[in-house]
């Protein structure tokens, strides 16, 4: 059994709908995110766990006991606010001491754990300071510490990250994972950044228009993205309009529009006796799958097309190129800039070859 | 973190390039800025560069023209009529009432300065009873006016903004009548003829006690007082509790706090600095009240505005009636030092 369980949790707004029959199953300790882009209803399934907000149907159940008669005071659930919402008229300790004195614990005890928390979140030389004293960094550990002193069953997170600049957000990912792992408890990560959801979760639900699109690891996301909006919505991807030929096991032959023919992977999660030929879709692929160069290697892989250099934006590390093929259609490719044998830049307006391998790319049918 | 450059998302990469076209545009911004300074200064670029604040020395002769004006009023209607009083305190009275002189052609005629007002002010408990009194009168409308004003302000700062204006509208809408018609009405409302008077009478006869006067009490002039300042305890309290971020209550919730806990440990901690502006607002005009004490006190109700009063206007003895005056702003200032300083150790969180 899973420890959270949602099941076809509904919720209206007049009449728009937030949250439209969403079932989900998460794991007791696992870093489970929530992805989506704004108004996906990713924040208003947060507040339903936390009891801020409540389902108009289905049930949200925790160790297989239906919440929703329990006030979120009384849930043994945690919010890490996006603002981080620390009291500005307490101090650090007294902000990460407050779930303790309002569970009435006994001044030892409080002042005791007090002193592990601040110690854990390294802030015991902070104790006495105020919010505003502190760096962003340190006040999301404050708020972290917080709501983990009372050692929640659940750690419920809104957007934590999205406050800080790029470096600190690198260095809070790290200390989030860390954290997660240290302490146990399921943190539940609700973020419209992809490259943050794939960072840190052990698996994502991927959101769209209250709808869940796809619940999967982070590799099997990025790889194997079962609907082009999960394709588009995680990463960059090239999409080709594409039909199938022959989808067979092993292999699929895809028709790309205006292109020719081409040897795909199997269609991911789909029986393959359902995918009759003639079905259509798109082909999608990585810029970092796609080669490009002109003689040799790129020639020798089985799906290659003649192209033409249109753009390039060099990065140093690396260069991702926009070439058109003869379809009209416009595929990136993202170079390496230090691999053996790239030493050479190509111009825009050269003549290139396109190829990737058979086993890179998925199809999605319509 | 070890960043394998080939998996660095796209959205990364963009990232990183616009943030070196930023830097690289406030650098050449840098760059004009110290330009500019070269065309103005070619050796004294340490000396510019100091002095920044040169920039707001060409503005004061805007800031005087600006400040300036209030700055002359209040010297002259405000600290100058102080400096008068302060020195009228110090005089004789005059034998008609106003001020003896200072220098005299008359040796015999009283002239000169003395310390005699404050001798007598000091002499007479009565003066400090009546001080007490005040204070204590004044206590009790700031605190009746806070107990009142608290509901109010927290009522309508979360109410939704659209009906926020007319209910503050409503608050401040009896200083649209005159100050003294609102006591007198007072004075009918709280009339032996009247609904309160009659219900509290009768009442009291049923459970076989004497009628009382509501009119012409300690407890109406506290009703009035409170009444004509409660505006002043919601407007600040309203302003402070309007810009608290409904999200900390949340987070209580969220950590546990149950309805009551969530009030006595975030909102009312974070209004204290709108407390004390409404109890000083409240405390020092009450303090100088004598209009009401006259019109709806009866003979003992009897507060230092009324004592003042009764200096210039019935006795004509001036100079203990300016010692009076000036021993109340002594007491009003050292409160309003004590209010700032607990409102201040209030505001340092919020």
């Amino acid at each position: 059994m899973a420890q959270l369980e949602i099941r076809n949790v509904t919720r209206r707004f007049g009449d728009f709908v937030a949250v439209d029959n969403i079932s989900l199953n998460i794991e007791a300790g696992e870093f489970f995110t929530l992805l989506g882009p704004s108004g996906c209803g990713k924040t208003t399934i947060l507040r339903m766990i936390a009891g801020f907000d409540l389902p108009d149907a289905g049930q949200i159940l925790l160790d297989g006991k239906d919440l929703a008669d329990t006030p979120p005071e009384q849930r043994p659930v945690r919010t890490v606010f996006q603002s981080y919402a620390l009291f500005p008229h307490m101090t650090v300790a007294q902000n990460i001491a407050f779930p303790l004195v309002m569970a009435r614990l006994p001044q030892n005890e409080i002042r005791q754990r007090t002193q592990e928390t601040l110690k854990h979140m390294r802030l015991a030389d902070k104790a006495d300071h105020y919010p505003r004293e502190l760096s962003g960094g340190q006040q999301q550990r404050v708020a972290l510490g917080r709501a983990l002193i009372s050692r929640p069953r659940l750690l419920l997170l809104d957007e934590p990250l999205a406050a800080l600049d790029a470096k600190l957000r690198e260095e809070m990912q790290i200390e989030l994972i860390n954290l997660q792992r240290d302490v146990g408890i399921t943190f539940v990560f609700v973020t419209h950044a992809q490259d943050e959801a794939l960072a840190l979760s052990h698996h994502i639900a991927v959101m769209n228009r209250g709808r869940v699109e796809q619940v999967d690891e982070p590799s099997k996301l990025y790889g194997f993205p079962k609907s082009r909006f999960v394709a588009d919505f995680i990463g960059h991807i090239n999409m080709l309009d594409a039909q199938v030929l022959e989808a067979a096991h092993g292999h699929t032959r895809l028709n790309i529009h205006g292109l020719g023919e081409i040897t795909a992977p199997p269609v991911a999660g789909v029986a393959v006796d359902g995918l009759t030929s003639g079905v259509g879709g798109v082909f999608a692929i990585r810029p970092e799958q796609v080669r490009i160069g002109i003689r040799g290697e790129v020639a020798e892989l089985k799906n290659h097309f003649p192209g033409e250099v249109r753009n390039l934006l060099y990065c140093g590390d690396v260069t991702t190129y926009k070439v058109l093929l003869a379809n009209g259609a416009m595929i990136e490719a993202l170079l390496p800039n230090s691999a053996p044998g790239r030493a050479e830049l190509f111009k825009v307006g050269d003549t290139v070859k396109v190829g990737w391998r058979h086993d890179a790319g998925v199809f999605l049918h319509e | 973190m070890s960043e394998n450059p080939t998996r660095l998302s796209p959205a990364a990469r963009l990232s990183r390039w616009l943030k070196n076209v930023a830097s690289a545009a406030r650098a050449r911004r840098q760059a004009a800025e110290k330009r500019n300074l070269h065309l103005g200064n070619e050796h004294s670029e340490p000396v510019a560069n100091a002095g920044s604040a040169s920039a707001a020395v060409f503005r004061l002769p805007v800031k005087w023209l600006v400040s300036g004006p209030p700055f002359i009023f209040l010297l002259l209607f405000f600290v100058a009529p102080g400096l008068i009083m302060v020195l009228a305190s110090f005089r004789y009275p005059g034998e008609f009432g106003g001020l003896a002189p200072v220098i005299s052609v008359d040796p015999n005629a009283l002239h000169g300065l003395t310390l005699e007002t404050y001798g007598f002010f000091f002499s007479d408990l009565i003066y400090a009873e009546i001080f007490a009194k005040s204070f204590l009168v004044a206590l009790a409308a700031t605190l009746t006016c806070l107990v009142m004003a608290y509901p109010l302000a927290l009522l309508i700062a979360r109410s939704p903004k659209k009906s926020r204006d007319p209910m503050v509208l409503l608050v401040i809408l009896p200083f649209a009548s005159n100050f003294l018609i609102r006591i007198y009405a007072w004075m009918i409302l709280l009339g032996p003829q009247a609904v309160p008077s009659l219900l509290v009478n009768g009442l009291l006869g049923t459970l076989g006690m004497a009628p009382v006067h509501l009119l012409f009490s300690p407890f109406a002039v506290l009703v009035a007082l409170v009444y004509v300042h409660l505006p002043f305890m919601v407007l600040p309290l309203y302003t402070n509790l309007e810009k608290h971020d409904p999200v900390l209550l949340d987070a209580a919730r969220d950590l546990g706090a149950n309805a009551w806990q969530r009030f006595w440990r975030v909102t009312f901690p974070l209004s204290l600095p709108g407390i004390f502006s409404g109890a000083t607002l409240v405390f020092i005009p009450v303090l100088g009240m004598f209009a009401i004490p006259d019109i709806l006190g009866g003979t003992g109700d009897m507060l230092i505005g009324n004592l003042i009063k009764e200096q210039f206007l019935g006795t004509r003895d001036w100079p203990f009636g300016s010692t009076l005056s000036i021993m109340l702003t002594i007491t009003v200032l050292a409160c309003v030092w004590l209010a700032a300083r607990l409102g201040g150790m209030g505001r340092r969180h919020a």
